[in-house]
């Protein structure tokens, strides 16, 4: 199935800032980490369909996954 | 009406400018944020402001940090705060706490006010303080900055994301590798700001519930539901 993924801030170095990924049925977020290289500790907010994500939820076709590095400067 | 104040209306209705005196905010952390939040709430009137931070002024933080000159490296930033204040609107009370946010500090420090700025720099502090702002039932806005980027969103009494937004359990984020131009921390400071006003004086949309996210570098600028 296709999924959407949203990569904002540094999350978007060699990676672009929108990509479709084909992927297996019930793939989750966590998933779509590995395939990209991202670590979870390098993700402070994951949304899928523009609300509040888990990791391991099961995506459907269609989902687009947004993907952010944590900010905390102040 | 004070001619200083004048300025404040009409998006602000006279009623609205004045009760602005009678207002009592927090900020906790007069760094990168924290100065261009100070300078705000002082020039826009509001009546009581609490300046914290248990830091030094450092030269590095000269390229960003409103309060920050060559005369005041070395000096407390709270205390700087204070005497700035004091200069930019003597008709503002500023009381200025020169320690860190603390367990042991937090709800004394916080209780009375009326919104609350987090103008922190780190997870920790962070999550201490939105745990405090909603056992004392106060609005807290959260404002956070790493190099192109910046994020902002208002947590009303009885909401709670915190695990939405710090899911990787870091201590600090992307700054430690972006570092933190000038206009950063004046963006994301006037937008936390307008939110405190907002609260004050129950106008408009607040980001509550959704984070603004901003990316000067590609000038993008999201919300998002949570």
């Amino acid at each position: 199935m296709q999924i959407k993924v949203r990569l904002f801030a540094t999350l978007r170095e060699g990676r672009g800032k929108e990509r479709m990924e084909e992927v297996a049925d019930n793939t989750t977020p966590a998933h779509i980490f590995q395939l990209l290289d991202i670590s979870p500790k390098d993700v402070a907010i994951l949304l899928v369909n523009g609300m509040d994500g888990k990791p391991d939820q099961i995506l459907k076709e269609g989902d687009t996954v947004s993907i952010f590095p944590p900010v905390g400067g102040g | 009406m004070e001619k200083r104040y004048l300025k404040n209306e009409q998006m602000l209705s006279r009623e609205e400018n004045l009760s602005l005196r009678e207002k009592r905010v927090a900020v906790i952390g007069c760094g990168g944020l924290g100065g261009h939040i100070l300078e705000q709430l002082a020039r826009l009137g509001i009546g009581y402001i609490t300046a914290m931070d248990g830091d030094v002024f450092d030269e590095t933080n000269l390229n960003r940090q409103l309060l920050c000159h060559t005369r005041n490296i070395g000096r407390s930033k709270a205390l700087e705060a204070l005497e700035h204040l004091q200069r930019v609107n003597p008709g503002v009370q500023v009381q200025a706490i020169d320690c860190l946010l603390t367990p042991e500090n937090a709800l004394t420090v916080l209780a009375g006010n009326d919104a609350i700025c987090d103008a922190l720099d780190n997870m920790p502090s962070r999550m201490l303080l939105q745990q405090s702002a909603q056992s004392l039932g106060i609005p807290l806005v959260y404002g956070a900055i790493a190099g192109w980027y910046g994020q902002v969103t208002t947590l009303m009494p009885g909401d709670s994301m915190l695990e939405s937004i710090f899911q990787g359990g870091n201590e600090r984020g992307i700054e430690t590798e972006l570092g933190n131009p000038a206009f950063t921390p004046a963006l994301v400071a006037s937008i936390q700001v307008a939110e405190v006003v907002k609260i004050l004086t129950g106008k408009g949309e607040l980001l509550r519930k959704r984070m603004l996210m901003i990316n000067t570098l590609d000038q993008e600028y999201e919300v998002f539901d949570f």
